[in-house]
């Protein structure tokens, strides 16, 4: 995020919230965007589901999936034309306008309605809210990115917050909401196979030689590594023999599960280190049991750049242990045995007293959280990133005054159809999420009984022209295939949804959505287009 | 009797609020949120008043566990460890750095995930670690 989630009580006079089903997936953002609401903020929801917060919001376009940067032109179209953009804004701190101008010329609203299905009236209506209310504040989840559009999606609204001046200030921004809690520090901490922590790239000499020195070993990999997608890829075809996963559910939480499966199936060794013995751990050679965050000390990221404390409070259950405990063994044994080539690496290396000796060692390597430390954390509750220094007060909004890059540079982009659409055989688009009561791959929230009795089982939602289109004729079940797969599973029908689309959360292992969606790829990030796939859908009866 | 409250943060999504962990005798007994937290407020969504359900659960796994046919048996730590080091090292010098991949997690720790990318980096020498961010 851009912004601090109490800017957006505090400061922003609008909202654009596409593909984030904010209050249930994020409740207590939503709670600031209600309070700010509240005294006059103007709330724009973009979502083929008409969500609980698209219900108290002042403007609701249902676009057809896979369409964001279509109609995110088309709004930047009308602002153009309508004269709304910040001229100085844009003449004095961004690059590119030329070349964006000339592309979204070509986005009149009337072609965007073709394109979107969203109406060229509401869309006028939508690009003036959104220019004459500032700080305005872009909030979006997967619903952006879980296309193989994904980066143009977040281009788009990267452009459109530029040329409206909602940069650098309280309040106004971009603004990803993180699904998981630790989404955030797992990419600060270079959980990623580009970059080392602090977002450094491994393929630059001086980083490679930096981090040589302060680990002390030589040779570094300077190449990219694979991602989760490639690797199990990868591990399908014989190329990665081993897989070591820690606490991730990617048998559930893939796409294309059928596919996820024969995959690791043909691995040597499949370690897997998790609190509960999840789907993918069913197929491990070893499991290590780890503990729950209450039972472990650390730190977490929030998607506000904010760093916090997490604390142990009781004693792990059984012998499980910390993750970064288990961790540390596993390094000593494998620096001792003599199969790795590691001539400089001591087992020593890896006796940390506590999670706080590691923050210690992250803050000197890691720019953006040089000045953390867990006595600071202690006194000042939490700390958003960049914190280069230990004296330095942290960053509640970024990009103020200029970019880290200079100028920002728009991007002219077109829109491109998703990978599957609708046809013949597969009629409906389907698009996956989250529901309030269940986090990710249910492995947790459905063992805990009071979220679990609000939502038991698995179901599909469809519009009431779909059910009598499909002669659902009071069945309430259904079976749901796409050229991947098949499920079984109940049917809920509610006009919240447009016409067309059907919704699967994705939390139940027994019906997995999964098991349907397609494993196209954005070809910049790696994600997969959970967001749109084709499927038919037939009653069960 | 023993009475403590653990300052600690929700694991169920991206907000970040802070939750306080009541503690009787070294169980948890009750979630109660932070007026002071700037994010929450002195509130919590339902996923936040029962994020401590799970910790003592049964299914919880409590020993390592070390494939045998269709099933698993139990293992000590020492046995689970060492095969684990024994057979990567084995692929490692039969298929190279490039063999083995990591997954780190969304939702473990900043601190956890720095070291397994470090033991990626430094012991294996690959970059081959990713976690399930994007899906
Ligand atoms: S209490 Fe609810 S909104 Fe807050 S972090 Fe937990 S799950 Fe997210």
């Amino acid at each position: 995020m851009t912004n601090s989630v109490p800017e957006f009580s505090a400061h922003t006079n609008c909202f654009l919230i596409i593909g984030s089903n904010t209050t249930e997936a994020h409740p207590l953002v939503a709670s600031h965007v209600m309070e700010a609401q509240q005294r006059g903020a103007k709330v724009i929801v973009v979502d083929p589901r008409q969500t609980q917060m698209a219900r108290l919001a002042d403007l609701y376009l249902c676009p057809r999936p896979g369409t964001n940067v279509a109609w995110l032109n088309g709004l930047m179209h009308v602002i153009i034309a309508e004269g709304l953009q910040d001229a100085s804004f844009v003449q004095e701190r961004t690059e590119g306008y030329e070349e964006l101008r000339q592309v979204v010329m070509t986005y009149p609203p009337e072609k965007v309605e073709e394109i979107s299905g969203i109406p060229a009236d509401d869309l006028r209506a939508a690009a003036r809210l959104y220019a004459q209310h500032k700080p305005a504040a872009i909030l979006y989840a997967m619903g952006i990115t879980q296309h193989t559009t994904g980066t143009d999606n977040v281009k788009s609204c990267a452009n459109l917050s530029m040329l409206t001046g909602n940069v650098g200030i309280a309040g106004g921004g971009v603004n990803p909401l993180r699904g998981q809690n630790n989404v955030q520090g797992a990419c600060d901490l270079g959980g990623l196979p580009n970059v080392y922590p602090g977002y450094q790239a491994v393929t630059a000499p001086e980083v490679k030689e930096k981090f040589e020195q302060a680990w002390g070993v030589a040779g570094l990999d300077d190449q990219v590594g694979l991602t989760v997608t490639e690797m199990i890829e990868g591990a399908g075809q014989g190329n990665v023999r081993a897989l070591y996963v820690m606490a991730e559910n990617p048998l559930l939480s893939d796409p294309d599960i059928n596919h996820v499966r024969h995959c690791l199936e043909q691995l040597d060794l499949l370690v897997v280190q998790d609190i509960f013995l999840t789907e993918t751990a069913e197929l491990a050679h070893v499991v290590l049991p780890a503990t729950s965050f209450a039972e472990k000390d650390g730190t977490f990221t929030g998607t506000d750049r904010r760093v916090q404390r997490v604390q142990k409070a009781v004693e792990p259950l059984g012998e499980s242990k910390p993750d970064w405990q288990i961790i540390c063994e596993l390094a000593q044994m494998m620096i001792s045995g003599s199969r790795f080539q590691v001539p400089n690496l001591q087992p020593e290396t890896w006796n940390y007293a506590s999670p706080a000796e590691v923050m210690d060692e992250i803050a000197p390597v890691t720019p953006i959280y040089g000045g953390v430390s867990y006595e600071r954390l202690e006194r000042e509750g939490s700390l958003q990133w960049p914190v280069p220094t230990a004296d330095h007060p942290g960053t509640p909004y970024l990009h103020k005054g200029k970019f880290s890059r200079g100028l920002g540079r728009f991007h002219a982009i077109h829109s491109q159809a998703a990978a599957e659409l609708p046809d013949e055989a597969y009629p409906f688009t389907l698009t996956t999420g989250r529901l309030m009561f269940h986090f990710h791959t249910g492995t947790m929230t459905r063992r805990t009984e009071k979220l679990a009795q609000e939502v038991r089982e698995a179901y599909v939602e469809m519009h009431p022209d779909d059910a009598a289109r499909i002669g659902l004729d009071g069945a309430e079940r259904v079976r749901v295939a796409s050229r991947r797969g098949e499920i079984e599973l109940a049917v809920r029908v509610t006009p919240a949804i447009r016409p067309g689309v059907v919704f699967i959360p994705f939390h139940f292992a027994e019906a997995a959505a999964n098991v349907l969606t397609h494993a196209a790829l954005d070809p910049d990030s790696g994600i997969p287009e959970f967001k749109v796939c084709a499927v038919q859908v037939e009653p069960v009866t | 009797m023993q009475y403590e409250n653990v300052r600690t943060t929700c694991i169920y999504c991206g907000c970040g609020c802070a939750i306080n962990l009541q503690v009787l005798d070294g169980e948890i007994v009750g979630v109660f949120p932070d007026p002071q937290h700037p994010i929450s407020r002195g509130s919590l969504c339902i996923k936040g008043w029962n994020v401590a359900s799970f910790v003592r659960h049964p299914d919880r796994l409590a020993t390592p566990l070390v494939r045998q046919g269709e099933g698993f048996r139990e293992a000590s730590w020492d046995e689970a460890l060492q095969l684990v080091a024994e057979r990567m090292g084995a692929i490692y010098a039969a298929s190279g750095p490039q063999s083995i991949g990591f997954l780190a997690s969304a939702k473990c720790t900043n601190e956890e995930n720095y070291l397994l990318q470090k033991l990626a980096r430094t012991i294996v020498r690959t970059n081959n670690i990713d976690h399930c961010a994007r899906l």
